[in-house]
Order: structure tokens, then sequence, then C-alpha cells
């Protein structure tokens, strides 16, 4: 696997590839419904690894996970991404981001209902302008790594819980990024696919990715594939 | 330019493919679509082709045409009339015309009758238009039984009937020799209808106008170019009038338009957040929004003005001819010369396909620019 650039710093050459200083993040700021859910959080994440972010329901694990992958803007502190500053970006180059440093994996797969496997697996690829082909092919063979290449025309409803996971993955190997963002992905998942998944992840660990995964699974951060576990309690990291 | 054309062939397929998720909701709108295109679209091709062909028939007629009236009606002209317009300078030409209707009880319908310049035939027989075949009734052979001013019968034998390709004014025509004419009408010999004057120069139409005026004050000069206002404005008012009938639907329609286009239901928004999450940023997704737009909006605009083209050019109108075609009591059956304008068609595709277009982006837009993580909640 050669080495991601971020900019023009590849990726493995840096250890901590997100830094995160005195992050806060406040909803509904100035309403009766305010609520903060990250309350001044510095952390380091290194490349190459696996990191779970462990912790109970509304600690803030979600909320990070946004943050770290540019989906929302911190309320005050600054994110440095393999170096450069991107807390205050914008919205074009958030996504740009999005598209080509994060693969994300939602709890609920979040997968585009009606559209088939293949579809679904395309999608981050369009707004690079690839050509059609080669996205399709490149797809086609990450189905066929995780074997669902006999599933790509099929709808995505159709598909099991594991598949749809599967196919969720594969979506966001689509542009080939280097960190990968998992957000409770053994939810919806029993004993068997939930370690099928950790699998699949420590391989994509092998490969060079860096793993970013929120989870109160007990089978995800207890897991050997594991290289940290940050725990997060009410906004804090306690541990 | 690659990437870019590659970007957009993306968003376009992706958004067939979420355009045939919903098959019924979107089914329903083109049809809706299609069919007010349709209909308006019908409007204005008829408009425009039974006025063109209007304006290409009065081509061949006399730039100005000079009537007498008596107490402020159309009265007969003595010919001595054309005499004096001749001595007039400017004027090229003037020819005494012999024209007027007649009134067919039996069929309950106004034929229009006239003297052409140049009659091939004889006396006593006569050359009429298709509708007058049509519309008649016992017609024994070749022959019409008409009754003179006074009541006496004459029978005209019928020696041709005049081309299709003139039939909207030539439908309702009998045309006839001088003789016959006087002889059914009772206009004396030294009267004419009116006076077809022939103007060398047509920029000084209303100078000579004025002068006939100051000349034979009892008469009033018509020029070509107020007949095709009047007939402008007489199709015009035609197609306003159904526009007007068609507003109701128009109206349901954009209703209709607005509550589907407009109102993203929770899927939608949900999509577009999942979108977004994926990397796709607002312009990305207004794009897509615009494909949406565009496919549902030009593939209406298209089916819509071939129905209309095909309705009008091929079938006659029949949904709307009787209310724009129709003369007194004969309706005219005639194919129109295909003519399109596309000024009209232009006007029609930025008023449907643009802000159909524009209504589907906006509420993606106020979707899209909310930050992508409400789809991880």
């Amino acid at each position: 696997m050669s080495p991601r650039f971020f900019g023009f710093i590849p990726f493995r050459w840096i250890s901590a590839v997100i830094q995160l200083f005195k992050i806060t993040k406040t909803y509904n700021q100035g309403r009766p419904n305010e609520f903060t859910a990250l309350k001044g959080i510095d952390l380091n994440v290194d490349g190459d690894r696996i990191t779970v972010f462990k912790g109970p329901s509304g600690s803030g694990k979600t909320t990070l996970l946004s943050i770290v992958g540019c989906m929302a803007r911190p309320t005050s502190g600054r994110i440095k991404l393999a170096g450069q500053e991107i807390t205050s970006l914008p919205e074009r180059f958030l996504a740009e981001n999005r598209r080509k440093t994060f693969g994300f994996v939602f709890q609920n797969h979040n997968l585009i209902k009606g559209l088939t496997v293949l579809e679904n697996t395309m999608i981050p690829a369009y707004p690079t302008g690839e050509k059609h082909r080669l996205i399709k092919e490149r797809a086609k063979d990450i189905l066929r790594k995780f074997q669902l290449d006999a599933k790509a025309l099929q709808r995505v409803e159709l598909l099991s819980g594991g598949e749809q996971q599967r196919a969720a993955i594969v979506r966001a190997l689509i542009n080939d990024p280097p960190i990968l963002i998992a957000d409770e992905p053994t939810a919806h998942l029993d004993t068997e696919l939930a370690r099928e998944f950790m699998e699949i992840i420590s391989e994509l660990k092998k490969e060079g990715k860096t793993v970013l995964i929120a989870s109160h699974d007990p089978l995800v951060h207890e897991s050997p594939f594991v290289d940290r576990v940050v725990a997060l309690r009410d906004g804090l990291i306690v541990d | 330019m690659r990437r870019w054309l590659e970007i957009q062939r993306h968003y376009l397929d992706f958004t067939l493919s979420s355009l045939l998720r919903r098959k019924r909701k979107n089914g329903a709108l083109l049809a809706v679509y299609t069919l007010v295109i349709f209909m308006v679209a019908s409007v204005l091709f008829f408009t425009h082709a039974i006025r063109n062909e209007a304006e290409s028939i009065l081509q061949e007629a006399p730039e100005m045409i000079v009537q007498r009236t008596v107490a402020g009606r159309h009265d007969l002209v003595p010919l001595y009339y054309a005499e004096a317009i001749e001595t007039i300078q400017g004027v090229r030409s003037v020819k005494p015309r012999l024209w007027g209707y007649y009134y067919h009880p039996a069929s309950r319908s106004n034929y229009t009758i006239m003297v052409p310049d140049d009659f091939p035939y004889e006396d006593g027989m006569i050359e009429v238009g298709q509708g007058v075949v049509r519309t008649w009734g016992t017609v024994k052979d070749d022959q019409l039984y008409l009754r003179t001013y006074d009541g006496e019968v004459l029978i005209l034998t019928i020696a041709g009937i005049i081309a299709t390709s003139t039939e909207l004014v030539s439908s309702d025509l009998i045309l006839t020799s001088e003789p016959t004419f006087r002889k059914l009408t009772g206009i004396a010999e030294g009267f004419a209808t009116d006076l077809g004057v022939e103007i060398s120069n047509l920029k000084e139409c209303s100078t000579i106008a004025q002068k006939i005026v100051t000349r034979l004050p009892d008469s009033r000069p018509i020029l070509k170019e107020e007949i095709l206002r009047t007939y402008a404005a007489l199709f015009d008012w035609r197609s306003g009038y159904i526009i007007v009938m068609l507003a109701g639907a128009v109206l349901a329609f954009f209703i209709f338009a607005w509550d589907k286009a407009t109102g993203l239901s929770a899927e939608e928004k949900t999509e577009i957040g999942i979108l977004k999450a994926l990397g796709w940023d607002t312009s990305d997704i207004l794009l897509m929004k615009f494909w949406e737009g565009t496919a549902i909006s030009l593939t209406a605009f298209l089916l819509g003005v071939i129905g209309a083209y095909l309705h009008v050019f091929f079938a006659s109108a029949p949904l709307f001819e009787h209310a724009l075609k129709g003369w007194a009591v004969l309706y005219p059956k005639f194919n129109l010369n295909p003519t399109v304008n596309i000024y009209t068609l232009a006007n029609l595709f930025f008023l449907t396909v643009l802000p159909y277009t524009l209504v589907t982006m906006i509420p993606s837009w106020k979707v899209s620019v909310t930050d992508p993580d409400t789809v991880m909640r």
C-alpha cells in the first residue's frame, strides 16, 4: 500500500494524524434545549491504528466522530488533520475531506434504498469526476473481496444485516480513503457477525488504514485487534 | 472539461436511478405535467398555424379594399368610384369585386359566394370549397339548388372543387361567374360589392386612403395590414379564451407540482444527509436536484410538445377546433400546415422547464446547507 497524501504530507510519516485541541460542541446554542456534547476534548489519534471511543449513550462518542470526520464543526477548539488546520475550512473543502480522507460506516448503514448494491457503493466517487467505467470496476473488485459480487445488482434493502454492513464498508472504501470511521458498527449485528466485522477491520488496518470506531459493545473495545481505547463520559475523556 | 462532463454523467445516472425508485409519484407528476404542456402547446401551435395560414392567403389580396357606407352601413359601390380612384397618383389598378353571403336553410349554414377575376367556367357553373359539398345536404348530379334574391330557383352545376391547401378560407366558398352572381343576388349592373385597390408604393397606403376619403367622402378604405391585424386579434382572442379555460388546469398542476417538488419527504431529507456525509457538497446536491428537475420537466416538455404537434398538425386539433376554428355555423375541416414559432416554443420552455427545475432545487438547497452529522443520529 502506497503512503496516502494529505496535502503534501504522507499520512504514514505522521504519527498523530488527527489532533484535537480543547474541542467543545454545543447543540441548540442559546435555546432552552441547549446541550453540550463535548466539553474541551484534547486528543491525538495515531495513524495505522484501530482506535475505539467507548462510553455510554450520550457520552459524546458520535459527536466526536462527526467532528473528526468533518461532518460537523466544533463550537470551539481546533482540529488538525495530518498537521493541517481544518477547523475553519469552507464547506467545500470539508466535503472534499469527507470524500478523499474518510470512509464512513454508519450505525444504520445508511444505504440508499431502491438502489442496487453496486450503485450504492459508487456514490462517494461521483463528485470526483473519475470515469464511470473505472469507478464501476473498482466497486466490483471491492465487492468481490467482500464476497458481495453476486449481490451487486440486488437492491440493498433485500440484503441481510451482515451483507448490508459489508456493502456499507465497500462504499466507505470506494475512494480508498486513509481513515475509516465507524459509528456503532456492531449495534445491529449478532456476535458472529460482530466478530467478522472486527476481522475485516483488522485486515484494513494491515492495509494501512487508520480506523476510528465509536462503540459501547465489548466485542469491539475488548477485541484483540484494537490498539487504543478512549473512554468518554459526559463529553469528557475519562481515561 | 472531460471531468466536468463525467461528473454530469454521474449525477444524471444517479438521478435517473433515483427517479425510477419512486415510479408512482414521478409517473403521476410526469403525466400531469405532460398534459398541461400538451394543452398549452396545442393552443399555441394552433393559433400560430391558423394565423400563418390566413396571412399566407391574404398575401395575394389587394393592398386596400374600398367599401362604400350609407348611414354607417356597408353599401354597394358604383363602378364610377373605381374610375375616380384610379386617377389618384400612386394607385396601380382598381378592380371591382363581387362577393356576398348565401344562407342555405337546409344546412343552416352561411356560404361565401364570390366572383373571381378569371372564372374559367360558363354561366351557371360554380367551383366550391370542400365544406360546401360536405354540408350542403342533397347534391344530385353535381347540382346545387339555390334561391335567387326574388325567390326563383337557380340550379348551379359544380364544375370543380377548390384545392385543399387553402381550405381555411375556401371551405365555405362558392365561386361563380359575374352574370350568375348578379342573377342570384340581384346586384345591378354598374355596382360592385367593393373595390380592390393595388398600390405601387406600400408606404403610400395611408396617404392614398386619405385621398380616397377626401374625394369620395362616403367611401371606407380598409388596408390589408388592418385585415391581418383583425385576424391576429380574432385568433389571439380565441386562443386567450382557451388559455383562460385551461388556467384552472394549469393552476391545479402548479399546486400539485409545488407540493410534490417542494415537500421533501423525511426519506429524501435523510438521503441528502447521507450524500453529504459521503462527501457530496451543497453544489453536488443542487446539481443532482437540477438534473432531477430537468429530467422530469424536459421529458414532460418534449412529450407535451410532440403530442401537441401531432394533435394539431396531424389530427386537426379535435380537442379545440370548434372553439378555435369556427366561422359562423360552418366548421371548416382542414389540415394546418405544420409551422412552429420558435419564439413561442422558447417562451413555453422558459415558463415551464425552468420554474419547475428551480422549484425542485430550493427545498433541497435548504436541506443540503445543514451539517451532515444529522444522519449520524
